[in-house]
């Protein structure tokens, strides 16, 4: 029944996607390898969590590049942040996290995407699952949901290699306890000193215990490195979820 | 013409700048695009069908069947819309030509579908002329389940969401019908070298 399993459709206002000069605000240290970049962009529309916005920069001959990032920010934030992660021997990121400061001006355009988003007015429960720097659109959602009070059934399951990498860990553990919100972490290299937590490649039984159960219909939105992606949704699936409601982005190659 | 980035030099990549279409990059690896998971096909239920506003009944293809067509290898350049190409990709499959032959219809437009739920829309003149192919085949081994595996839309000349994964069948409409990530924002018809990635552009 391929043509009955419609994937659902969030369709986003059909604004037009132009090029703004946004300024740069500040730069904001996450990790020894990512950054948030602070836009302040006076004609911006407003976002929804889980979008992102491609970045355009042009050498003084005119070359240019363009890449898309995933917005950190909440749409209620009042700002525009990406949230970039360096990628060694890539041509846009090292600029990003090593060259940018506050002041420049750069060229964006956005926001895109429809798919990967939630609100709180679409409520949960939500099974989110981040693997690496592919918490970025999830922080924006836990942001969102935070700025607005939500007490919507969200959990989230973060994979990070080690704390050296892992962003936002002392923000999250600030959001918890709250109504409604789980956060756990599992560490597949290092983990904390004195961590008595997961650690490890993601697991069936982890998921499970994650919950909420199938039976519940949650939304799953899960994003990280495309064999992270796979193996996830793979498990969800296994435990019965809903295909057509586990909403995945990918990056890297496979 | 853009502001210049302070301390912005770029690396120009090493391949002849004519085959990157605007505002791409040349990526060595595959990258993999999905909204959802990848569908678990089954070839030995698979299908293909044309079906729709077509005369006559509509016209299925089995797995053996689709093989047992003429097969063409060919190599392509192909251009995602979230910026990355690839040049010189090798691939083996039916041309939509060959799957079109007997089939009678005046529409002039055609919708993909997919296991998984995902369609695709595009103008009947974009499938024909050797224009497209069903693929099944990448760098002549069987085409990966991530990268569309077991067959896979592949239209080079518009950006890469047109060549529908998991591809199931083609539904002949009365007019456009807009797609997944038509309906999302994105181009109509999406054609790489006009920089045709959102509805406005």
């Amino acid at each position: 029944m391929a043509r009955a399993a419609v994937l659902e459709r969030l369709i986003p206002p059909r604004v037009s996607i132009v090029w703004h000069e946004a300024t740069v605000t500040e730069v904001v240290v996450e990790s020894r390898r990512a950054r948030t970049i602070v836009f302040a962009i006076p004609d911006w529309p407003g976002h929804r969590a889980g979008q992102h916005l491609d970045v355009r920069l042009t050498a003084e001959d005119g070359y240019t590049a363009e890449r898309s990032y995933s917005l950190s920010s909440a749409p209620e934030d009042g700002v525009v942040a990406v949230t970039v992660d360096e990628i060694e021997d890539g041509e846009v990121s090292p600029y990003l996290v090593e060259e940018v400061r506050a002041g420049d001006v750069l060229e964006v355009r956005g926001p895109i995407g429809g798919h990967f988003t939630w609100s709180v007015d679409e409520g949960g429960p939500l099974v989110l699952v981040a693997g690496g720097s592919g918490i970025v659109p999830i922080m924006a959602m836990l942001r969102h949901r935070a700025r607005r009070g939500s007490t919507a059934d969200v959990r989230l399951l973060r994979s990070v290699r080690d704390p050296d990498v892992a962003l936002w860990s002392a923000e999250l553990a600030a959001l918890t306890p709250a109504e409604g919100l789980q956060v756990r972490t599992t560490w597949t290299r290092r983990a904390p000193d004195g961590w008595d937590g997961p650690t490890g490649r993601i697991t069936e039984p982890m998921l499970a215990d994650l919950g909420p159960a199938p039976d519940a219909a949650p939304r799953a939105f899960v994003c990280g490195p495309t064999p992270f992606v796979e193996h996830v949704a793979d498990l969800l699936i296994d435990l019965g979820h809903d295909p057509a409601r586990i909403h995945t982005e990918r990056f890297g190659g496979a | 013409m853009s502001p210049i980035t302070r301390g912005f030099r770029g690396r120009r990549p090493d391949v002849d700048p004519a085959r990157i279409p605007p505002g791409q990059y040349m990526t060595r690896d595959f990258p993999v695009l999905s909204a959802g998971p990848t569908p678990r096909v089954d070839t030995a239920t698979w299908q293909f069908s044309i079906d729709g506003n077509i005369a006559g009944h509509p016209v299925t293809w089995t797995w053996d069947e689709l093989l047992a067509l003429p097969q063409e290898t060919f190599t392509v350049d192909i251009h995602c819309v979230t910026k990355w190409s690839k040049l010189d990709t090798t691939w083996t499959g039916v041309s939509v030509d060959t799957l079109l032959a007997g089939i009678d219809t005046r529409s002039q437009w055609v919708t993909i579908w997919c296991d998984g739920g995902y369609t695709t829309n595009l103008p009947l003149a974009d499938l024909t002329g050797g224009k497209a192919w069903v693929v099944h085949r990448y760098d002549d081994a069987p085409l990966e389940p991530a990268h569309g595996g077991p067959a896979r839309l592949l239209v080079p000349h518009l950006y890469f969401w047109k060549s529908a994964k998991w591809v199931r069948g083609l539904t002949f409409t009365p007019s456009e019908e807009p797609g997944f990530w038509e309906d999302a924002g994105y181009h109509r018809r999406g054609d790489p070298w006009r920089e045709q990635r959102y509805w406005s552009d």
